[in-house]
């Protein structure tokens, strides 16, 4: 009497399991793939969207025509200093040598000489190619002494006609030329970014000395200080 | 279909798989961990054109020839010129950390004026316009000589403006902050009749004798005495310390006497009793250029000053000072030196004439290796002011520091004295008080008494840059630009053996409202008009600098520095052309006896002894940089730490680190405890510079001020001479 009792609710339960388990295996698998795409969605393209904050230039510089009117190329505006310090983005002393007056009617001209050049005031230019302060870059070293064209860290920069934005990591404060612009960190060219592994390919291949003696691997302290 | 737990574990699952597949958890991981090595609120100087710019430091009577690093306009680092001949790429810890000092943010901003008890900033017109008007009216009522300005130089343009602004106004009370330097120019007045600063040629020394002078602990011009002190040793010279405690001084000595504090002059004259009964002294240079010598035996030769009595004295064993008087006769070059600590504070004069006859006895006086007599600078040389009647009469008026008096007639300046001064009297004799230098209700001992002599004057005017105890306490806050935002002219180099002009330059624009004090004096002297604005044609202090040194201007401009390599120490200018050990002068002088601590030592059982570091200022506020570097055995969190010896810590039932009170007759304070066996039993050492109730939150409320709990002691000659005070320890 008694086993049948047992039995018929036992069965009842598992073919009633067996019905749920197909239908909660199901759900399982729709919800798996539903957190997936979600957090995939998230993390490749809502994400990059927050961390970054997007910012124009002061000044829509063009460098492909100052780069035709320019004797020495790139150095005409960022060169060396004395001492062998790199000067980066050019100060205003250096613009208003040709741009005393606008010198055209391009408008753009025309509002950086109203609004820089005669108040006297210098033009924030936001530096992609900036490093963390933790690192110590010399150009004097890659350019001089390595013989390394400007456009192999920078890119054709000189040739481009308008400035692209510039992108603030909202968590650094550093532009998003150093991480790449692929999110993936996926790049084609030498220039697509500037991490520390970018930097160590090229010593490496360079056999840049300065590694460490103890462990004869590369040394930090080339570049941190 | 339903949620449930499981389905909500799946999505969870899934999200996590998601994640791990997108970049977000590699790049926020990236992101952080550069966040974290670059501090958003850490400041980095601005990147830009790195330039020098060669100047001159006056943080301390030194005059460091310094090198200015900036980042397009912003110093980023002082270091030392390798080019200058005083500190020849030196600088010292203070000198270093400039820049701090210059970007603070406890500077002085714009003038200020105390109404009601609080300060409330006002343009400088109104400042000088308010003050000019108080001046106008002491003139009016004829007591110009009411009137007193104390500054931490007499020489250069600033000083110079200053003293020919209160002679024309008519007030003799120009008042310099005091220093060793007092007494040594005393010294050398009575015995050879020069007006002139010692200098000391430590870098030829082969035989250096410290009797208490902090050689590495800031006396003189650190950097200078530094490299000299290395020197001797690297000549196979000796240098000997003398000094109740291990200093860094002593611990770099190739010999540490502890003598027992107070009784420096005792040994010296000890040395002088040996050297004379053995005949030992330099018989060529005493016979062709000194007289007098038979004063000095008459004094010296007494049985006070045999060696078993001052062996009794000074706690040093007998056989130890004839030794050492034979050691120091017998070297090339020997050299003693004396003036305590960093030589803020000027010690008796007989101390230092002491010192000074035992340099001459071994032939070092104006010779190479010893102690040079360094003219004053003769640079500033303007038309003689014309002066009405109140002027003269009020410059005929005694000094209110009685300095020059009949009863201190060789001293030139007594500011130790002036607080008694101020207190007496219904009304103080000091009206108008203007302070451009040394931060006297900080760095006077008897911290008490010296705020409440100051609280008498009506009128306190303060010219520092920083907001120091005397500029909380004014009535007018002027600020002066920084050293690195002016032009001043430093003539001279404390304890140099050359005359040196150095010159300070502007390394950046003021970066506040400030005016440089010369600036004051001449805006001053134009509101009052008269014969003032006629003593003074310069439209600023900038002018007067440049049509003062006329024609050299361009050349020290340019180099930075004057100096006169060729100088050669000048004859003495006695009546008899030689050095005098004895004259009529030196007759007057009071017959030495040491100077007790003050205090019952009934009461007081053990001595309380201020000591120098160099990582502390007296006057100028300590920047934050040195705050940081201070020894846990100077200050230990907020407490400060006195030394003892583990044998006083034994009889007083005190372990190391524990809190005690310190008690002498002037004060009490709570201190940490830190037991060493570099300090002689009975004694507590205690590090001067703290207990800052103005400056910056770095500094103020740190620690005890030494000054707080001395007690001011004066020679017979008016100068302060405070060694040490009785004092006592209790379990806190």
């Amino acid at each position: 009497m008694e086993e049948p009792k047992s039995s018929a609710p036992s069965s009842r339960s598992e073919s009633e399991k067996a019905e749920k388990g197909d239908g909660a295996g199901a759900a399982i698998i729709l919800f798996f793939i539903l957190g997936l795409a979600a957090s995939l969605l998230v993390g490749w393209i809502a994400f990059p969207a927050l961390l970054y904050s997007e910012k124009r230039q002061p000044v829509d510089f063009n460098h492909a025509l100052h780069n035709e009117i320019v004797d020495h190329g790139c150095a005409s505006c960022h060169f060396f200093r004395e001492d062998g310090s790199f000067s980066g983005a050019p100060k205003l002393a250096q613009c208003v040598e040709c741009h005393r007056e606008a010198n055209s009617d391009d408008p753009e001209e025309i509002r950086f000489v109203e609004e820089y050049v005669k108040p006297g005031r210098e033009v924030p230019w936001l530096v992609y190619a900036r490093q963390p302060d933790c690192v110590f870059f010399s150009h004097a070293a890659h350019v001089r002494m390595g013989g390394i064209d400007c456009a192999v860290c920078h890119g054709p920069m000189g040739e481009s006609t308008s400035l692209r934005p510039y992108q603030e990591n909202r968590i650094t404060g550093y532009s998003r030329d150093i991480w790449g612009w692929n999110i993936a960190g996926i790049k084609r060219n030498s220039w697509d970014r500037m991490k520390m592994d970018d930097c160590a390919e090229c010593h490496a291949q360079a056999r840049v000395p300065g590694g460490s003696v103890q462990t004869q691997k590369d040394g930090c302290f080339v570049c941190h200080k | 279909m339903k949620i449930d737990r499981r389905s909500f574990l799946a999505f969870v699952l899934g999200g996590a798989a998601g994640t791990a597949l997108s970049p977000l958890p590699w790049k926020l991981t990236d992101d952080i961990s550069i966040w974290t090595q670059n501090w958003p609120w850490t400041p980095v100087p601005p990147k830009g054109e790195t330039t020098y710019v060669a100047s001159t430091c006056t943080l301390c009577p030194g005059g460091c020839g310094i090198r200015v690093r900036r980042v397009e306009d912003r110093v980023v680092k002082i270091e030392g010129r390798k080019d200058h001949p005083v500190n020849r790429g030196g600088i010292c810890p203070l000198g270093a950390a400039g820049a701090q000092l210059l970007y603070s943010p406890w500077r002085v901003r714009q003038p200020l004026k105390k109404v009601d008890g609080r300060f409330v900033p006002v343009s400088w017109e109104q400042a000088i316009g308010e003050i000019a008007g108080e001046l106008r009216e002491l003139r009016e009522a004829g007591s110009p000589e009411a009137v007193a300005w104390i500054a931490d130089t007499d020489r250069g343009t600033t000083a110079e403006l200053i003293r020919r602004f209160l002679t024309v106004y008519g007030s003799p009370n120009f008042i310099r902050t005091p220093s060793a330097q007092d007494a040594w120019e005393t010294a050398l007045y009575l015995t050879q009749g020069q007006r002139a600063t010692a200098g000391f040629d430590l870098e030829r020394t082969s035989f250096l004798l410290s009797l208490g002078s902090g050689l590495l602990e800031g006396w003189g011009t650190p950097p200078f005495v530094f490299r000299a002190c290395g020197a001797v040793r690297d000549r196979n010279g000796r240098f000997v310390q003398v000094e109740p405690r291990l200093s860094k001084t002593a611990a770099q000595a190739d010999q540490w006497l502890p003598i027992l504090p107070g009784s420096e002059a005792t040994l010296a004259f000890g040395l002088i009793h040996v050297i004379l009964k053995e005949g030992l002294e330099r018989k060529p240079f005493v016979a062709s250029r000194t007289t007098g010598l038979e004063d000095l035996r008459r004094n010296a030769l007494r049985e006070a000053y045999a060696p078993e009595a001052v062996a009794q004295a000074t706690g040093l064993e007998a056989k130890t000072v004839v030794e050492l008087a034979r050691a120091f006769a017998a070297a090339e070059r020997p050299l003693a030196v004396c003036g305590r600590g960093a030589g803020r504070v000027p010690g008796g004069l007989q101390e230092t004439l002491a010192v000074h006859f035992l340099n001459a006895l071994v032939g070092s006086v104006n010779v190479e290796g010893g102690v040079i007599a360094v003219p004053e600078p003769e640079y500033i040389r303007w038309p003689e002011p014309e002066m009405d009647a109140v002027a003269s009469k009020g410059m005929q008026t005694p000094r209110v520091d009685g300095a020059g008096s009949d009863r201190f007639p060789l001293a030139r300046y007594l500011l130790n004295r002036l607080p008694e001064a101020l207190l007496e009297g219904e009304k103080p004799a000091v009206r108008v008080l203007f302070v451009s230098g040394g931060n006297p209700l900080y760095s006077l001992p008897d911290s008490e008494r010296t705020a409440k002599a100051f609280a008498r004057v009506p009128l306190l005017v303060s010219f520092s840059s920083f907001f120091d105890e005397t500029a909380a306490a004014a009535h007018y806050v002027l600020p002066a630009p920084t050293y690195l935002e002016r032009w001043e002219d430093v003539p001279g180099a404390a304890g140099f053996p050359k005359p040196v002009i150095g010159l300070a330059r502007p390394v950046v624009a003021p970066r506040l409202a400030t005016m440089p004090t010369g600036d004051v004096v001449i805006r001053l002297a134009r509101r009052l008009g008269g014969t003032l604005r006629a003593a003074f044609p310069w439209e600023s202090h900038e002018v007067c600098l440049r049509q003062t040194f006329a024609a050299s201007w361009e050349p020290l401009r340019r180099n930075g520095f004057a100096i006169d390599e060729s100088f050669k120490p000048q004859p003495f200018e006695t009546a008899s052309r030689r050095f005098e050990f004895g004259n009529a002068d030196l007759k007057r002088l009071a017959e030495f006896r040491p100077l007790p601590a003050p205090g019952d030592p009934g009461v007081f059982k053990l001595t309380l002894v201020p000591y120098d570091s160099l990582r502390l200022t007296a006057a100028l506020g300590t920047p934050p940089f040195l705050v940081k570097a201070l020894e846990s055995e100077i200050l230990w969190k907020n407490d400060i730490r006195v030394e003892i010896h583990p044998q006083t810590a034994r009889d007083l039932g005190l372990a190391d680190g524990a809190d005690a009170r310190l008690v002498t007759p002037r004060g009490e304070a709570r201190v940490k405890l830190y037991l060493t066996e570099g300090i002689r039993p009975g004694l507590i050492g205690m590090a001067r510079g703290l207990g800052r109730e103005a400056h910056d939150r770095f500094l103020a409320g740190r620690g005890v001020s030494t000054n707080r709990l001395l007690a001011a002691v004066e020679d017979p000659s008016g100068f302060e001479a405070g060694w040490g005070i009785r004092a006592r320890l209790e379990r806190a």
